[in-house]
């Protein structure tokens, strides 16, 4: 269900009507998106639009929040043991915005345990599984919120993007989910993983429910010091015109690794847009091979700041029995974070320790610029990157799991865009098998307009749809 | 190379306990991630770090009294609090 679906449906029926089928559709489902839901909430709200007529932009319209976006007065727990049963005492940002233009607040979505995952596999809750197979992930980190919006009839829903958590549930679950530039949406409620990096980001079933959603959520907030103020109306953006636009295809996105069906369905993706009138010529992005490893190290090195917080003292987990403060603050972080927790901040705390902080931290620092750079010099040339989302389809739950280095490459093709703080947009190209394959379309800084102008036309002339 | 002892003293240092089979599987884990990070050797760079990526350096807000969260609502999460405080384990 989209967005206009929904008004339609609420017109004829009511707002009440839908949120109530909703609500039936998740209780039926074995999807496992859903780690709260805010019933009561949402149907008092409903009733509210019904009685007095839809307001705002988003005026009666349902949505689903991952589990890291502060909702005051609904359970949020980042998926994790340690936060279970915290209720935040305020709105984020973005949150108070959906509310000003009507939104209604369904629930929150399951999401890897503090956003650290591609899969929504290390969660607390349990695993989100895939729409289209449901033996697969969905994706993750914000795999809860794009198995909501593809297999529940959510019209939109929001995630949060460190190293392409918004991208890789949108290209395994077919559908689409944008990455704003780093300092486009206020962070400010978003509970922190790896703050350098990470943005919350729109999913819908179509370009235009993200650009609607993006205009609700972008733009300046005085209480994000990173915030900036260049918002524009996404909405008008969107045409179904190319014929100015010049992409840049960067090799190594096609490199090794990469599955065939997910290399063809992309290049037939690139083929459609220069049908229609976009021309492309192939590029290089050099230092792409070291992302990797500077994201994985800057974004361990922040989580192991960020959640030096979760002691257990004002909110969450506490256990029975106090002992001394050193041994009671070890023992709630044991047996509230699982283990890719732990295995990140462990690893974030040596490389920042004294000895290694220059070997990694500072270098990885150092190698972000490098990347920037390159993204910056490409962009000079041409306007937009198309690549590869996800380098395969949706795989198995449980295939990757005790190869966390494994897991770690499967984020080759989004994080060097988290590392430059560029736009991404991912939209689904095609299928393998019954698997849905995700095509990135990467803008200059603040560019959104531009890339949800290319994946619009996209959306109309490839009949790919969610 | 990482040993199982540094294991112990990062967790020590992370504060987060750690079982002797969660010790040896990070162990090995650690060693492999590590060795994919030496990459980075393979670059020299002499270029200045991106702390961000917006190049910000301060942000300054004009100095002017605000409210903040009331008492009862920083309060409401503690799972242990007496009074008005939050109750810690002891410290000494």
């Amino acid at each position: 269900m989209n967005v206009s679906e929904a008004k339609k449906r609420a017109e004829d029926e009511s707002v009440e009507e839908v949120v109530t089928s909703l609500f039936d559709n998740i209780e039926k489902s074995e999807l496992n998106a859903f780690i709260t839901l805010a019933k009561e909430s949402a149907l008092k709200e409903a009733r509210k639009v019904d009685r007095n007529g839809a307001k705002g932009a988003l005026g009666g319209i349902p949505i689903a929040l991952k589990d890291c976006i502060s909702t005051k007065g609904i359970e949020t727990t980042c998926g994790s043991r340690i936060l279970k049963g915290y209720v935040p005492p305020y709105d984020a940002h973005v949150v108070e915005r959906l509310r000003a233009e009507g939104a209604i607040i369904i629930g929150k979505t399951n999401m890897d345990e503090f956003a650290m995952g591609p899969s929504t596999e290390t969660s607390y809750f349990g695993p989100t599984k895939n729409p289209h197979d449901l033996s697969r992930v969905a994706g993750g980190s914000s795999g809860g919120s794009a198995a909501a919006v593809a297999g529940e009839g959510v019209p939109i829903a929001l995630g949060s993007d460190t190293g392409g958590s918004v991208r890789c549930p949108a290209s395994f679950c077919g559908i689409v989910g944008l990455k704003p530039t780093y300092g486009l949406v206020s962070r400010y409620g978003l509970i922190a993983y790896a703050n350098s990096l990470e943005q919350i980001g729109p999913f819908a079933c179509n370009v235009e429910d993200v650009a609607l959603l993006l205009n609700v959520i972008a733009g300046y907030d005085p209480r994000d010091s990173t915030s900036m103020d260049k918002k524009c109306e996404y909405t008008k953006e969107l045409r179904d015109d190319v014929s100015d636009v010049k992409i840049g295809v960067p090799k190594e996105f096609f490199g090794e690794g990469i599955d065939e069906d997910v290399e063809k369905a992309v290049w037939d993706g690139i083929k459609i847009l220069e049908d229609v009138g976009a021309s492309y010529t192939e590029i290089s992005l050099p230092h792409t091979k070291y992302s990797l490893a500077a994201y994985y190290i800057i974004a361990m090195s922040e989580a192991s700041s960020n959640l030096a917080r979760f002691d257990g003292l004002r909110y969450g987990l506490r256990l029975g029995k106090d002992e001394d403060w050193h041994t009671t603050f070890s023992e709630i972080r044991a047996q509230g974070f699982g283990e890719e927790v732990k295995r990140r901040v462990l690893l974030g705390t040596y490389a920042l320790s004294a000895g290694y902080y220059g070997k990694y931290y500072l270098k990885a620092l150092k190698v972000r610029t490098l990347v920037k750079r390159n993204f910056d010099a490409a962009l000079k040339d041409v306007d937009v990157l198309i690549t590869p989302t996800m380098p395969f389809p949706a795989f198995k739950i449980g295939e990757k799991t005790d190869d966390p280095l494994a897991l770690y490459l499967a984020d080759v093709n989004t994080v060097p865009i988290n590392l430059a703080g560029v736009p991404s947009i991912s939209v689904p190209c095609g299928f393998s098998g019954k698997l849905p394959i995700g095509m990135q379309i990467i803008g200059r800084h603040f560019d959104e307009g531009k890339i949800l102008r290319m994946a619009y036309t996209f959306e109309r002339h490839a009949g790919v749809r969610c | 190379m990482i040993t199982k002892r540094d294991v112990e003293h990062i967790g020590w240092l992370a504060r987060i306990k750690l079982t002797e089979e969660e010790k040896s599987k990070f162990t090995e884990q650690f060693n492999s991630i590590l060795d994919y990070f030496e990459r980075l050797d393979e670059v020299d760079p002499d270029v200045p770090p991106a702390h961000n990526i917006s190049g910000l350096v301060n942000v300054f807000r004009a100095d002017v009294v605000r409210g903040s969260m009331s008492r009862d609502d920083a309060l409401d999460n503690a799972p242990k609090k007496e009074g008005e405080f939050f109750k810690g384990p002891r410290v000494v």
